[in-house]
């Protein structure tokens, strides 16, 4: 155990020196940077907030399922099959029918080219599942359904949020998917998350509803409230223009009335709908709605056909610029909530990074002392290869440019004081050796070996402990769960290759000392 | 080498670690843990007082205004910063905070808000869920590799010892009501880590000593062994101590829940290394043939 060929010495030295150099680069800056990579600073080390949020996939769900009857009806109709008693229920389509179609039905469902089977043929399983029971038929969503309908939405709602996100001029945001129907958006550097969770909880959905003076019309009426919570009014279910035929929105001062409005600009279609509505209907009030409530509901003095406008209702400067961030950055497919929030400010960051390297240091210093005062010169040997462990660790977390929590900074210290384990036990077992053994080299040697089985089972289970905080883990405790499992390697790797170097050469050049350890 | 008569004391430590186990069980059957936001939802608020007069009861005072189920204040750290802590979880509207941080602004002008953390019913129950999943499977991990590794008496004394530390551990966190957050889990995980560490190298002696020496039965055996190993368990325990006190003492306040269940963690596990898991060679009466045995059946 203690020869050692040129090649391997060479190969320690340049591996040491390699990630001291990379763990250094994150202290001073280095021009011939040969890796960018460097430590990131985890969101309660440099401030931050952390958004969970949660879509609300029922109102697609319901959606989806009212698109499906009037696809199911018109079918039916088509074929001349008679059925009744169509309604939705707890996400299922109920209706019944008459024996002599029920065959007939379910041929329509099982049917791969049926126009109600839009999926089948791009992914070989249906979207719905068709329960019969005596002419009794209840349709509910596949489990492939709703798979498909969530990562539809949650692609939808991340595309939304990072645009939002990215208008209100966040430094380097990060979004993410997580699992099928949550968002997680970490925001660096911004500790009060009040105008960003403001704007990710508005699902934007803005309509262009007239107000209906008789309380009837064509198409159904409903009863909204107005921005204020106090006053509401009846407009009609026709929706004459949504946000999706806007292609600009900007705040901006109206100089004759002095107040803050947000204009917008309609793209083709929408500006030729537009135009024949309020061509149809001057005089009239154009209620403005967004997500269900109106904001205001200006009447139509005029035709407006150049495909722009602009809306007005009670705006401070912020709210027009957020409302007109809304609509340039579209709707949500659905609404959100915030499950999860966490900030911090920068001032306890800092707080928390300069408590970390304290007691980094003095935990070290402690540690070190320690060994010294056990082992003399093996205690420094131990130490070298503690000091050489923590720029290993360092330069591994530099290379994959992992993410520094506090927790993980714990782990760091915690790393300190149980890699001097590995050396003592092999110091132990070495001492137990010389008892019977006058050869000290070879003493030195079944050290090594003998107590080889007991270091790799102890670190092993350690190493199982962090794996399992790594998978199960989030944000800081992932943190911890990296640099214990990342400690535990470089234990190894200073243990077994440095210090043994180190000991190698102090042993053979004095074998003959009388008290070596 | 030292030549302790830790054997003197199986029975004695043995009954004393039961009846502690009993008290721990029935602490966290009665009393309960402190869950903290990340395990029972709700919000956590630090601030920092600078130049407002201050103290807990006028923190309390202002917060209180604003009708907050379950508020709790304290001082954190030091008498400049607070902690406030209540049910409402409110976030479906995402005002709430913002207005709540608003309204004590007025009487404090001076306050910081240093963190806010803000968890719904349904994300704390999740993370409770996946904690108890998370040791569920560590321990679970442990026992499979001891068990691969030894015979499947030492893989039964390491798993009594790694149940007994995290019983004992959590046990000492619902008698002083301290906060079970996400960093006490972390912690937890680690002690099984680590307590499992010092088994491993101590029952590792004990098998080389079971191969090496026919005629000592196990229970001076186990005393060999601990002895021959003592001075290493005594070491790293110390390191590992020094390191973990140091944040203790000096990482700040958000460490200090997770160092303070550490240095329990290591202290109990040193403990039962001894203490727990060698009686128990000895109750199941593991000798040399247990492991010739075994050998003969390999080849």
């Amino acid at each position: 155990m203690l020869y050692f060929t040129k090649i391997k010495i060479i190969t320690i030295i340049l591996i040491t020196l390699i990630f001291t150099y990379l763990s250094f680069s994150n202290i001073f800056k280095f021009d011939d940077n040969f890796l960018k990579n460097k430590i990131n600073l985890g969101l309660d080390l440099q401030g931050g907030s952390y958004l969970l949020l949660e879509i609300d996939n029922q109102p697609i769900i319901s959606q989806t399922l009212q698109n499906k009857l009037i696809d199911i009806k018109k079918t039916f109709k088509d074929k001349s099959i008679l059925v009744k008693n169509f309604f939705i229920e707890n996400n299922k389509i109920n209706f019944e029918s008459e024996k002599v179609f029920v065959e007939e039905i379910e041929q329509i469902f099982s049917d791969k080219e049926s126009d109600l089977n839009p999926y089948f043929e791009k992914f070989k399983t249906h979207q719905y599942i068709v329960e019969n029971n005596n002419n009794f038929f209840s349709l509910s969503l596949s489990d492939y359904g709703i798979v498909l309908l969530n990562s539809s939405s949650l692609d939808q709602a991340v595309e939304i949020v990072r645009r939002r996100v990215d208008e209100s001029g966040t430094n380097e945001p990060n979004i993410l998917k997580r699992g099928n129907n949550r968002i997680l958006v970490e925001l660096p550097g911004l500790d009060d998350p009040a105008r960003i969770k403001s704007l990710l909880g508005k699902t934007a959905n803005l309509t262009f509803q007239f107000v209906s003076s008789t309380g009837s019309d064509g198409f159904g009426t409903e009863t909204l409230k107005f921005d204020n919570d106090l006053d509401e009014a009846t407009v009609s279910k026709r929706i004459i223009l949504n946000g999706d035929n806007l292609i600009d929105a900007k705040p901006r001062m109206d100089t004759q009335s002095n107040e803050t409005i947000v204009s917008f600009t309609l793209d083709r279609v929408g500006a030729k709908k537009f135009g024949r509505a309020t061509t149809e209907n001057v005089g009239k009030q154009l209620a403005i709605i967004l997500d269900g409530k109106i904001i205001s509901a200006p009447s139509i003095r005029e035709p407006i056909v150049g495909g722009s406008g602009q809306i007005s209702g009670n705006f401070t400067f912020q709210s027009a610029t957020d409302l007109a961030l809304l609509l340039r950055s579209g709707a949500l497919p659905a609404p959100m909530n915030i499950i999860e929030e966490r900030s911090v400010g920068p001032d306890l960051g800092k707080d928390s990074i300069k408590a970390g390297i304290i007691s980094l240091i003095v935990g070290f210093s402690l540690v070190v002392l320690f060994m010294v005062y056990k082992y003399r010169i093996f205690g420094l040997i131990a130490n070298l290869a503690l000091l050489t462990n923590l720029f290993l660790l360092l330069g591994v977390l530099t290379m994959f440019g992992a993410t520094l929590t506090l927790p993980g900074i714990a782990g760091i210290i915690l790393t300190v004081g149980m890699a001097v384990d590995a050396n003592v036990l092999i110091f132990e077992r070495i001492k137990e050796e010389i008892k019977n053994e006058s050869n000290k080299i070879i003493a030195f040697d079944s050290g090594y070996i003998k107590s080889r089985t007991a270091i790799i089972d102890a670190n092993i289970t350690t190493l199982i402990a962090a794996s399992i905080l790594f998978l199960m883990g989030s944000g800081p405790i992932k943190g911890f769960s990296v640099t214990l499992g990342i400690g535990i390697l470089t234990t190894l790797f200073s243990v077994y290759f440095i210090a043994r170097l180190l000991s190698s050469i102090y042993v053979k050049s004095n074998k003959d000392k009388e008290k070596l350890l | 080498m030292n030549n302790i008569r830790f054997n003197k004391y199986y029975k004695k430590f043995g009954f004393l670690s039961v009846i502690l186990v009993i008290i721990s069980l029935s602490l966290l059957s009665f009393k309960g843990l402190n869950y903290g936001v990340d395990f029972k939802g709700g919000t956590l608020i630090e601030i920092r007082l600078d130049i407002s007069d201050h103290s807990v009861s006028k923190v309390r005072d202002v917060f209180s205004k604003s009708n907050l189920p379950n508020l709790t204040v304290k001082n954190f750290g030091n008498d400049k910063d607070y902690l406030i802590k209540f049910q409402k979880q409110n976030l479906g509207n995402p005002e709430y905070i913002n207005n709540l941080k608003n309204e004590v602004s007025k009487s404090f002008p001076d306050i910081n808000f240093r963190r806010v953390e803000n968890v719904g019913p349904k994300v704390s129950s999740e993370l409770l869920k996946s904690s108890i999943i998370a040791i569920s499977l560590s321990l679970a991990a442990m026992l499979f590799y001891i068990w691969i590794r030894f015979e499947w008496q030492f893989s039964l004394g390491a798993i009594v010892a790694l149940f007994h530390d995290v019983i004992i551990t959590l046990g000492i966190f619902s008698l002083l009501s301290l906060e079970i957050n996400l960093s006490i889990v972390a912690a937890v995980l680690t002690i099984v880590g680590y307590s499992m560490n010092d088994t491993v190298v101590i029952y590792d002696r004990v098998r080389d000593n079971l191969k090496k020496y026919s005629d000592i039965d196990i229970f001076d055996l186990s005393n060999r062994s601990i002895n021959e190993t003592l001075s290493r368990t005594i070491l790293t325990s110390l390191t590992t101590l020094l390191a973990l006190l140091s944040i203790f003492f000096l990482g700040g306040e958000i460490l200090r829940g997770f160092s303070f269940a550490m240095i329990m963690g290591v202290i109990i596990g040193t403990y039962s290394s001894i203490y727990i898991a060698n009686p128990i060679l000895v109750r199941l009466n593991v000798n040399h043939d247990t492991l010739v045995k075994k050998d003969e059946e390999k080849n």
